[in-house]
């Protein structure tokens, strides 16, 4: 490190994100500030494109944007300099420099490649199961997704909070790359295929993060073992409260087509843009895996009862004694956000707009600050 | 998880993924082994092409090199299957399927219907088709046609290495005979294919690009053909939408007249020749279903009616290019009656 205070230190690159395993390039699909306006840390930069789905960027940091290097529509590798943001005394010349560096990069392509997150696999109860990691703090966070979800749908958490913590996203037996053979499918195996992860990650205290079945699922977890639980960050969860859209988890269960699948994915989101052909493509890709399809079916018999919710989590978040958040979109299709008035008194809850049920993917930052107010203590 | 690999290791990972599962999965055909028996059986080849490469030595004795006697292999294969085996018959080239036809339509093709619904005949022959390679007439044909023409029977043209992966362990899984089209150009092509076991059902076309302005229809090779047209065109602002049918039999035709019914054109593009060909089928299907909705004749993209030309100039002027299908795609925007 050089000296902190010397003002090439203070000119930040904001880059092109990865934004999942994936990830190569992003397209700029627009820009919300222009050179010259000054912006505080969270606020947003622009929308990318990412084939999967439309994200936001947000500043890193407070300052002036001093140069805004890609295009609109310009597709940039991941890693790119894409902007430069600057307090407003930092001279231009030294701006000037940096811009040519970053224009040079992003026009000749030869970025340094970003290392996205680290795979790993474990080996529980005969079960592999699949993990990414990223992040090397102290603090420890674990990410839970959802029914049919998979590490990847943490895509726009999991990288700005892997500047605080050590982050880990699984995949739930039945999901993503882990064993597709879900036993019984209940909340017991899926929370034992969580403890089994941090027992041999060797994770004393973890902060939990789960969305949907997965929010159940961290809940189940921390009532287990409640002393192993520093925290609960629940994003629309099951199990909480009498509503549950038991059309939506059939179809979703039963879609044997992109075409058929499609009309459930819009229900997902409260903007159905954000249901691109590629995740409705990934999904299919996913549900003709061998094993996929028992997995879905026998998690469903654990998810409902007959029309009504099948688990009851709230009764399990009793054993926890410990801080809980709740994140919900207002627009949540699937498990309505009216559940959320299960935990009020017990948690500290967002309610969020222009949010459905996958508030993760669409609304990410409410998502960040909840997990990020809970490491803050 | 999914990591690239080629059409070549597609189609020998679903082979290795199958005969693990299911050990009444057997490969016969010529060359399949290759140098088998002999002392160059640890070099053997795997197929002219090395696709089955590998398979006869994790598998011993369940990979069959068998005589070049098509009609032979071909209804040995079919009777097995009969019997309570899985085979994947290899026909080297399609155009060789003269010698062993009456096994594949009038045997194989008809025993589920002429034994009531009591006997399944579970073989896939696995064949390579195309033009490209400069393998002259007798080798290089888009036959596929004529086994789509045969009630009874399958017929897969898988596109790219996650098709052929998936569409070839839904073959062997599947109870009826099913011909397997490879196309001989495609097998360096590589995309991601996940290393887990999947199937892609039958008759279920895949909507390659979305868009408003036109409909093609793309088959097997033609697909990324297809692509690169699109993608050309898309800087002049014309959206075509690419639907690959996966399997000509069965036909997905409600994915073909929607997307007509969307974009009011039809370009087929096809690598064989037009005569009662898959172009003019498709072309028919739409005509008399979609009729209403057209606003502009169909166009077929495909080979002349003529012998695969063994000159290399000649050969790439039979093969349908980006060029062609651009044209055929401004010829139906341009249309004024």
């Amino acid at each position: 490190m050089t000296d902190p205070v010397s003002t090439e230190d203070t000119i930040t690159k904001v880059t092109m994100p990865k934004w999942g395993l994936s990830m190569k390039s992003g397209k700029i699909t627009s820009w919300f500030v222009a050179e010259g306006d000054e912006v505080a840390e969270g606020d947003e930069l622009a929308d990318i494109d990412t084939d999967k789905i439309t994200g936001v960027l947000e500043s890193p940091v407070p300052g002036v944007v001093r140069r805004v290097l890609a295009e609109t529509n310009e597709d940039a590798p991941v890693g790119a300099t894409i902007a430069l943001i600057a307090p407003a005394d930092v001279p231009e010349e030294l701006i000037d420099e940096a811009a040519r560096a970053a224009r040079e990069e992003l026009d000749s392509g030869a970025v340094d490649e970003v290392a996205g997150p680290a795979l790993g696999t474990v080996r529980v109860d005969g079960r592999t199961l699949s993990y990414a990691t990223l992040g090397t703090a102290a603090e420890t966070v674990l990410l839970i997704h959802g029914y049919g979800g998979d590490k990847n749908s943490w895509l726009f958490v999991q990288e700005p909070l892997s500047a605080r913590a050590t982050v880990h996203a699984i995949d739930l037996p039945g999901h993503g790359d882990s064993t597709k053979d879900v036993g019984d499918g209940s909340l017991d195996t899926l929370a034992g295929a969580v403890a089994g992860f941090l027992d041999q990650q060797g994770i004393e205290r973890v902060h939990v993060v789960g969305h949907s079945l997965g929010g159940a699922v961290a809940t189940a977890a921390a009532a287990r073992e409640p002393g192993r639980i520093a925290s609960l960050t629940l994003v629309a969860p099951a199990g909480y409260g009498d509503q549950i859209n038991a059309d939506y988890l059939r179809g979703f269960a039963r879609a044997s087509s992109r075409r058929e699948l499609k009309p459930h994915l819009t229900q997902l989101f409260a903007d159905p843009g954000h249901v691109t052909r590629q995740l409705a493509d990934d999904l299919m890709k996913y549900k003709r895996l061998d094993g996929v399809q028992q997995a879905l079916d026998s998690l469903l018999g654990t998810l409902l009862n007959g029309d009504r919710p099948g688990i009851d989590a709230a009764g399990l978040l009793r054993e926890f004694t410990g801080p809980v958040r709740v994140v919900w979109g207002r627009a949540d299709q699937v498990l309505p956000a009216a559940n959320a008035a299960a935990l009020e008194g017990r948690a500290q809850i967002a309610y969020v707009d222009n949010a459905g049920h996958m508030v993760h993917m669409e609304q990410p930052s409410a998502v960040v600050d909840a997990v990020a107010g809970t490491l803050d203590g | 998880m999914a990591r690239t690999i080629s059409y070549r290791e597609a189609v020998n990972e679903a082979l290795r993924q199958e005969m693990e599962r299911d050990g009444s999965v057997i490969i016969m055909g010529e060359d399949n082994a290759g140098g088998a028996g002999s002392p160059g059986e640890d070099d053997a080849w795997g197929g002219v092409l090395g696709v089955t490469k590998g398979l006869q030595q994790r598998f011993p004795g369940r990979v069959l090199d068998t005589p070049i006697s098509e009609s032979a292999f071909v209804g040995a294969a079919v009777g097995a299957a009969t019997r309570g085996l899985r085979p994947v018959a290899e026909l080297m080239f399609i155009d060789f399927m003269g010698v062993c036809f009456d096994q594949i339509f009038n045997q194989a093709a008809k025993f589920r219907y002429m034994f009531g619904g009591k006997a399944v005949t579970p073989v896939v022959v696995r064949t390579m088709y195309g033009a490209g390679l400069n393998a002259a007439a007798q080798h290089s044909q888009c036959l596929y046609p004529l086994f789509t023409h045969i009630p009874g029977l399958k017929v897969v043209l898988p596109s790219s290495p996650y098709e052929a992966k998936g569409l070839l362990i839904q073959a062997i899984r599947d109870n009826d005979p099913v011909i397997f089209c490879e196309h001989k150009a495609l097998y360096d092509m590589t995309g991601e294919v996940p290393e887990d076991s999947y199937t892609i059902p039958f008759g279920e076309a895949d909507v390659v690009r979305d868009g408003d302005d036109v409909t093609i229809v793309a088959l097997g090779r033609m697909v990324s053909v297809a692509e690169e047209a699109a993608a050309e065109l898309a800087r002049q602002d014309v959206q075509a939408e690419i639907i690959d049918p996966r399997t000509t039999s069965p036909l997905d035709r409600d994915t073909i007249l929607e997307s007509v019914e969307n974009t009011g054109r039809l370009v087929v593009v096809d690598e064989a020749t037009p005569r009662c060909g898959m172009a003019a089928d498709i072309s028919a299907l739409v005509a008399q279903e979609a009729f209403g909705a057209l606003r502009a004749p169909i166009e077929m993209v495909t080979a002349p009616h003529t012998p695969v030309p063994f000159a290399q100039p000649l050969e790439q002027l039979y093969i349908p290019d980006t060029q062609k299908v651009a044209n055929a795609v401004k010829k139906t925007l341009d249309w004024k009656k």
